[in-house]
């Protein structure tokens, strides 16, 4: 890496690029650089710092629409909802415990790997609240994306498509999300001691009732005795928990009859607020609950139903999110570090892909980190990317060997 | 006026040579060569805008498609997708020389997964009837187009359609977890499935609201929802309309996202109290319709809540729904708008843009100097919890220039929505009808960068040729890239 660009303006991103381009260069991007450790390991010959296009530039919260600098602290902005008592309604995970930095990242950062938390079952991930963006493709040229209202379908949803692309399309300068109140209390119920079989048919159950599950996790009980959250910890067995938030009025009463419909599965415990957004925080992060540094961490999305499949192909420790639909593996981080075991699983699952989120270098370099796509999907991605960076300048390298 | 990309001569010569190879992959009746049956498929709903498909094809497997699509992709035949033809921009208005490819036939459930919350369906299914098939279980498909009992879910996917409920669950894009797709060279690919998210490049996210531009979908899988408790609606009427736009505003500053937000001017109000008489005050500016849908107890707070804002914004009329009926009566007054607005006009053109919210009464009084500009009267109905128009513009079609009027207030409301920093359509889609507008909102940068997208999928231009883009270019053209030879300095940077 012989040099940083870091520019001030979408004028100068502009240059940078095209000047990149002109030169043969190829560029890494980053925001904060949180998320350097997450994907294959990109080979460029110049990094290019985002840092500087940094700041919130128009936030109306009666208009649930927020823009920023696309590399704004994803701190900054969840501290500014919170004083409007809004939120950021898919929940990004902060992945700096998991891969060893201190930073949340950025909002651009959080959407080019289409993050999303626990409330993904109830508001969608990244990709479904990000409304806009100003961005540089690989060709050097400013194009915009999407628009700065809730509710758009003009031209192409060129914004899908940037979300969850690891800045292997394009280098986005500024983006617009959608942003949402948060409720006023979260309430969870904790159920104790069962199997995942059995786990994942009681948060399915809960899921398909009428109140509103915003968050349906399973703790095995190795987790679960690591939680900051006495209950949860103290419980020596392996614990469920469901998610209700809302007024105070209205989680309470959800709470309780959930608890009514589900009190004969297993015995039953309640968190209130303090210890409700504790535990989902621990849940959102993973590393809490999976702290081992030395293990790889995969990142499967599956069937709900077949969760618990894909947490016993491999050896190792797991937490399911998600309804059972995401599955986080903790394992060992030698050889392929269970990639053809937990693939093998997905196949058989019918549908899913698996991401290896951390792993030491050489493990990355060595096997495939995104889910490898059929032959006629990998040729059209292939497709799609030249038609954005033609030349191979982006975070070469960063999703597929050789891109 | 609206064009269309001139007839190829060449293809038009060999109709015949087409038909015959059609036939051979689609055998018996779906093949539809003759003229007064051709006829049926003119138009979709955008009925102002018609054209006779060279040839039209009904597939029944995605075999077929692809069969069909291989062969017009080699011998460079385009194609036209269209799935109940409803539409209401004109996505599915076919093409002298092309064929035109109904996907009516895929209309069965495939599969119903309560366990995964998600129901697989072919294309061809209406949107109401995917909640028909899980309502016995209370469970229902969240995104509902007003056209929902006509209306099937490959177009829903094409248009990327909303409805009433969209603020709260979403529209049709945050609501599908898989396609099955054939691309317009035959290949067969699925994008998505059971599972939530991509694990790559998000294709699925493309495909949905891409108009029939990139592939033909040929199966669907939905997210199902449980049906909520209970749901009860207030009506709220105010002296101006600013007071309602407020209200709207202060619903949301308060932290509700009500199930359904919908507002009305007064010329609306009155055509749909006249058409099934809903009680509606007529005596208001304008009237809101907002639901709140959730457990009995959240429901009553937060409608004691909404109440009390409306009667800080001024409310002079409030009227609760004590029973179902009462709230499916709220209701029919509004989703009867449009054919209420028939009633009273000979011809009504609907638009669609969307707006930030608090623009909406400059908007309305603007669009007011507009309709005297024009000479012709406008209704208006709102999505009013996202910010999408739905202005109705009254003329008469037999006059001619009471149609060229319209269409020029269209696009004068259209260009008000950008210029206030909306967009031209929030859930209708561009199509034919807003194709020469997209430059209002979007660079020539931003239409390129578009149209590679395109070519990634499409590079002959076959599919739906005509919609969505003001101007065709070549692939090869697009895609060239001008880069100075020799060093260019990197600009002037802080380094590091």
């Amino acid at each position: 890496m012989s040099d940083t660009l870091r520019p001030r303006s979408l004028d100068e991103l502009r240059d940078t690029v095209a000047a990149a381009v002109a030169n043969s260069a190829t560029l890494e991007i980053v925001g904060s650089g949180s998320k350097r450790g997450f994907g294959r390991p990109v080979q460029a010959s110049r990094l290019l710092d985002l840092s500087a296009l940094a700041g919130v530039r128009s936030y109306e919260p009666a208009e649930l629409v927020l823009t920023a600098g696309a590399a704004t602290k994803l701190a900054d902005i969840e501290a500014l909802l919170a004083e409007k008592g809004q939120m950021l309604g898919f929940e990004p995970m902060h992945l700096g415990a998991l891969l060893g930095s201190d930073s949340a990242g950025t909002l651009g950062g959080a959407i080019a790997a289409n993050l999303a938390g626990p409330r993904r079952v109830k508001l969608g991930a990244a990709r479904d609240h990000f409304l806009g963006a100003v961005s540089v493709s690989g060709r050097g040229e400013v194009f915009k994306a999407g628009g700065k209202v809730v509710k758009n379908v003009t031209g192409y949803d060129l914004c899908k498509l940037l979300a969850g692309s690891f800045g292997t399309l394009s280098a986005m300068e500024e983006v617009t999300v959608k942003v949402l109140p948060a409720p006023a209390k979260s309430r969870t119920a904790l159920l104790f001691a069962l199997e995942p079989q059995e786990a994942v048919a009681v948060l399915s159950q809960a899921l398909n009732s009428p109140y509103e599950v915003s968050g349906a996790a399973y703790l095995p009980a190795a987790a679960a005795a690591r939680s900051g959250v006495e209950y949860v910890r103290k419980a020596g067995t392996s614990v469920v928990a469901l998610r209700l938030e809302g007024t105070q009025l209205s989680s309470q009463s959800r709470c309780k009859s959930l608890c009514g419909e589900l009190s004969h599965l297993a015995a039953i415990e309640e968190l209130h607020t303090m210890n409700s957004v504790k535990l989902w925080r621990e849940i959102r992060d993973v590393a809490p609950l999976l702290p081992d540094a030395a293990k790889a961490i995969w990142r499967v999305s599956v069937p709900p139903v077949t969760g618990p499949a894909i947490a016993a192909a491999v050896n190792g420790e797991f937490i399911l999110d998600w309804g059972g639909g995401l599955v986080w593996l903790a394992t060992d981080a030698a050889g392929d570090a269970g990639a053809s075991a937990i693939r093998a699983a997905i196949r058989a699952a019918g549908t899913g892909h698996a991401t290896l989120v951390r792993a030491p270098l050489p493990v990355r370099a060595a096997i495939p980190v995104f889910e490898p796509p059929e032959p006629a999907l990998a040729a059209l991605s292939q497709r799609v990317k030249e038609q954005f960076d033609p030349r191979g300048i982006l975070n070469p390298g960063r999703m597929y060997a050789g891109d | 006026m609206l064009t269309m990309p001139a007839a190829d001569e060449s293809v038009l010569a060999r109709r015949a040579e087409i038909v015959a190879a059609l036939r051979a992959i689609v055998p018996g009746e779906g093949v539809i060569d003759a003229e007064e049956e051709r006829r049926a498929y003119e138009c979709d709903g955008l009925s102002a805008y018609r054209q006779l498909p060279m040839v039209v094809v009904l597939p029944s497997t995605v075999e077929q498609v692809s069969a069909v699509l291989r062969y017009c992709h080699r011998e460079k035949i385009k194609v036209v997708p269209r799935g109940a033809g409803t539409g209401l921009s004109g996505g599915a208005l076919p093409l002298t020389d092309g064929v035109l490819l109904g996907l009516g036939k895929f209309n069965r459930i495939l599969e119903i997964d309560y366990a995964n919350r998600c129901v697989v369906t072919q294309p061809g299914v209406t949107n109401l009837g995917i909640t028909n098939a899980v309502t016995a279980d209370d469970f229902y498909y969240a995104p509902d187009p007003s056209s929902q009992i006509a209306c099937s879910i490959g177009g829903n996917v094409a248009e990327n359609s909303g409805g009433v409920h969209c603020l709260k669950y979403g529209l049709t894009t945050n609501n599908v977890l898989g396609v099955q797709l054939v691309t317009m060279d035959g290949t067969i690919l699925r994008l998505g499935g059971k599972h939530l998210d991509a694990g790559g490049y998000d294709m699925l996210g493309i495909i949905v609201g891409s108009e029939g531009l990139l592939g033909v979908v040929t199966e669907v899988t939905v997210r199902i929802l449980r049906k909520p408790a209970t749901a009860r609606a207030v009506l709220l009427g105010f002296p101006t309309l600013e007071a309602g736009g407020d209200c709207v505003a202060a619903i949301i500053a308060a932290g509700i996202i009500p199930g359904g937000m919908e507002m009305m001017d007064k010329p609306a109000i009155h055509a749909a109290e006249a058409f099934v008489h809903a009680d509606y005050p007529l005596d208001v500016e304008s009237l809101l319709i907002v639901e709140l849908d959730g457990p009995a107890v959240e429901v009553d707070e937060l409608l004691a809540a909404v109440n009390e804002i409306a009667t800080q914004c001024g409310a002079v009329y409030s009227r609760l729904s004590n029973s179902e009926e009462e709230r499916a009566r709220f209701w029919a007054g509004r989703k009867a708008a449009f054919p209420a607005v028939g009633r009273i006009s000979p011809d009504y053109m609907c638009m669609d843009g969307t707006i930030p919210r608090k623009q909406l009464p400059f908007v309305l009084n603007r669009m007011s100097e507009l309709a005297e500009k024009h000479k012709l009267r406008v209704a208006n109905v709102f999505h009013a919890g996202d910010g999408n128009l739905h202005p109705l513009i009254l003329f008469d079609a037999n006059k001619p220039e009471e149609l060229a009027a319209a269409e020029a207030f269209g696009a004068d409301i259209l260009r008000l929505c950008v210029e206030v920093g909306g967009v031209l359509t929030g859930e209708h889609g561009v199509g034919v009808e807003k194709r020469d507008l997209m430059g209002v909102m979007f660079s020539e940068g931003d239409l390129a960068q578009q149209q590679r997208l395109k070519c990634a999928f499409d590079p002959d231009g076959l599919l739906n040729p005509g919609k969505v883009f003001p101007a065709l270019h070549r692939c090869a053209e697009l895609g060239r890239m001008v880069v100075h030879k020799g060093a260019v300095p990197f600009p002037e940077l802080p380094r590091f």
